[in-house]
């Protein structure tokens, strides 16, 4: 089962379950995963396609597994063997979805108050009221949902979750769409919200910037499978697999072969695909003559214009820049040092160093900015 | 004057009975998942291109004296179907059934799924979910069934024709009447009738498109029109 940290108590979301889905005109898809969430954000990072809102929806009970348990606490929401399966007006999880699904007909707070049956009137409109405060969204009671922006709605709809005091709330990327800046407030006001009550909160998102902006516990699924679970940094920043460097925004994925070990050194040299260009890497499972895959941010590589020297890095790649991209804030740079690198430069960087396209240069890259990567 | 009494009488009960059955009937046709439900579909949209003599034909077997309707009506009521005002209504109901339910059904598959899946999450069984979300956001096809209902009732000919014959005041709508004034050469008095039922049928549906553009407008649905009908 994978753990990713913090304390496993009565609150904590527990799952195991198996879901084979086939897919008209695709390969069948099997859902496998085994893990558990405890209180506080836990992000399920992966491609579209990975599994994740089909595991969202299993906890929810919009769908069903083939098998498995699903338990918050010793409460079990579902179980295969014992034939629970609890209908979700039952369990008393929360969910965003991505597209909020609020009630078009409804004002903001009917919205909100949706899911409070059964309260006396004084105490439901006291509860909505509160969380209404506590989202920053009193001040929009009387809106419908399309009179309102869309930082606001998402709040709304949080709001509207949250009001029923779930023990499990799960976002299916909730905040896609939003600038970083509203994002970070929203999430503050959601961790505000979960100080005292201790929920396990899942949030699903398969952009890299929410993982390092959010991120206390990540857990990474590809294919159904659950292919790592720890903090950012272990999950992410020294990937194990291909597609999840790929996800997690390693521009330059390089296939190569090991030269030689250098074992007291901690380093191995890996000729790069057909070009005689051989960099330093860390020591990994492998002999020489192995064929393995880099991968290399775009952002760890420098850039110099004359060759560099006294460097403690141990790469230094003569090549030669063949485009030259404006990203927004960014520029990317292929260069072509017999292997094609991508390399991102501020635009301030190429004013001062005058680069362009057919420019002569050196990349610099640290050893320990090279990744190994299975297939 | 009669004649237009008993049509707008007569049309009220249907568009009353089918909205009662109507919404129950959609609601299913809409959400199950059940096999064997396009024959049920197909059922329900056969009037549509059944010609009116047909429907009336067997309807008026099975009200007959020895047809299971007519044996079950005659036991309860003491009366047969036959050339009645009941017999209309129930083979009224009958052949304006698609434009009740087609309009609902319509209306609510585009419901966008995702709004039952939150009320389900956040507590809310079926029919809370129903009359609460589903509903609502239906109204234009709940409106449109009425009118169409009401409308198509008011101005069947073959059905009534076949199954409650010509008795003054108690069978003979409007349509009847026409045809009978213009079977004496009374074209003045067929041509009033006339003209009052298309004038009817005009206001009604004028309200009826410019009230769904209204609210179509404010919950964002695709309207259903009778040549959008599956």
């Amino acid at each position: 089962m994978d753990t990713v940290g913090g304390e496993v108590n009565a609150s904590t979301l527990t799952l195991r379950l198996q879901l084979q889905r086939s897919r008209a005109g695709s390969a069948p898809f099997l859902l496998d995963v085994s893990l558990q969430v405890p209180a506080g954000i836990t992000i399920l990072f992966g491609p579209s396609g990975a599994g994740k809102s089909t595991l969202l929806d299993c906890v929810a009970g919009l769908a069903r597994p083939d098998s498995g348990r699903i338990g918050v606490g010793e409460e079990v929401l579902f179980d295969s063997r014992a034939q629970v399966n609890r209908p979700p007006q039952t369990r008393h999880v929360a969910y965003v979805f991505q597209t909020l699904a609020l009630f078009p007909h409804f004002s903001a707070e009917e919205n909100v108050a949706y899911g409070l049956t059964g309260l006396p009137h004084a105490e439901s409109t006291a509860r909505v009221e509160e969380i209404m405060k506590a989202f920053r969204v009193d001040k929009l009671r009387a809106r419908k949902p399309a009179e309102i922006s869309g930082g606001e709605r998402q709040r709304i709809a949080l709001a509207r979750s949250l009001v029923t005091q779930p023990r499990v709330l799960l976002l299916d990327e909730p905040l896609s769409g939003l600038d970083a800046e509203l994002k970070s407030a929203i999430v503050d006001d959601l961790r505000a919200w979960n100080a005292e009550r201790r929920i396990p909160i899942l949030y699903v998102t398969h952009a890299r910037e929410e993982v390092d902006a959010l991120g206390e516990r990540v857990i990474a699924m590809d294919r159904g499978r659950v292919i790592g679970a720890g903090t950012p940094f272990e999950v992410l920043e020294v990937p194990r697999r291909k597609r999840l460097a790929q996800a997690a925004g390693f521009e330059n994925l390089l296939s190569g072969t090991v030269v030689d070990l250098r074992e007291a050194d901690g380093v191995m040299r890996v000729r790069l695909n057909e070009s005689r260009c051989e960099i330093e890497v860390p020591l990994g499972y492998a002999a020489a003559g192995d064929r393995v895959l880099v991968a290399i941010r775009a952002g760890d590589i420098l850039l110099a214009t004359s060759q560099p020297h006294d460097l403690s890095a141990r790469n230094v790649i003569e090549g030669k820049i063949v485009a030259m991209e404006p990203r927004g804030t960014l520029v990317r740079a292929r260069v072509d040092c017999g292997v094609e690198f991508v390399v991102h430069l501020t635009p301030g960087a190429v004013r001062a160093l005058e680069l362009a396209e057919g420019r002569h240069v050196w990349l610099v890259l640290k050893t320990h900015s090279c990744h190994l990567v299975e297939e | 004057m009669d004649a237009l009494l008993l049509s707008l009488r007569l049309a009220l009960c249907v568009s009353a009975i089918l909205l009662a059955g109507g919404l129950p009937l959609a609601y299913w046709l809409a959400y199950s998942n059940w096999r064997g439900k396009f024959m049920l579909e197909a059922a329900v949209a056969l009037p549509l291109v059944l010609p009116p003599t047909v429907l009336g034909f067997y309807v008026l077997v099975a009200m007959g004296p020895r047809g299971p309707l007519g044996k079950f009506w005659q036991t309860f009521f003491g009366h047969g179907l036959a050339f009645t005002f009941e017999g209309l209504v129930l083979a009224s109901v009958l052949y304006s059934l698609p434009f009740a339910v087609q309009p609902l059904i319509a209306s609510f598959e585009s419901v966008d799924r995702k709004l039952l899946d939150a009320s389900a999450v956040l507590g809310a069984g079926r029919l809370r979910t129903f009359w609460r979300v589903i509903l609502p956001l239906s109204i234009p096809g709940v409106v449109t069934a009425l009118v169409l209902s009401f409308a198509h009732t008011m101005g069947e000919f073959g059905v009534v024709l076949m199954v409650g014959g010509n008795l003054a005041g108690v069978t003979r709508t409007v349509s009847i009447d026409i045809y009978d004034h213009v079977q004496s050469l009374e074209y003045a008095d067929a041509n009033r009738m006339a003209l009052v039922l298309l004038a009817i049928s005009f206001s009604v549906l004028s309200v009826v498109y410019a009230f769904n553009r209204q609210v179509g407008r404010q919950i964002g649905h695709r309207l259903w029109t009778p040549w959008a009908a599956k």
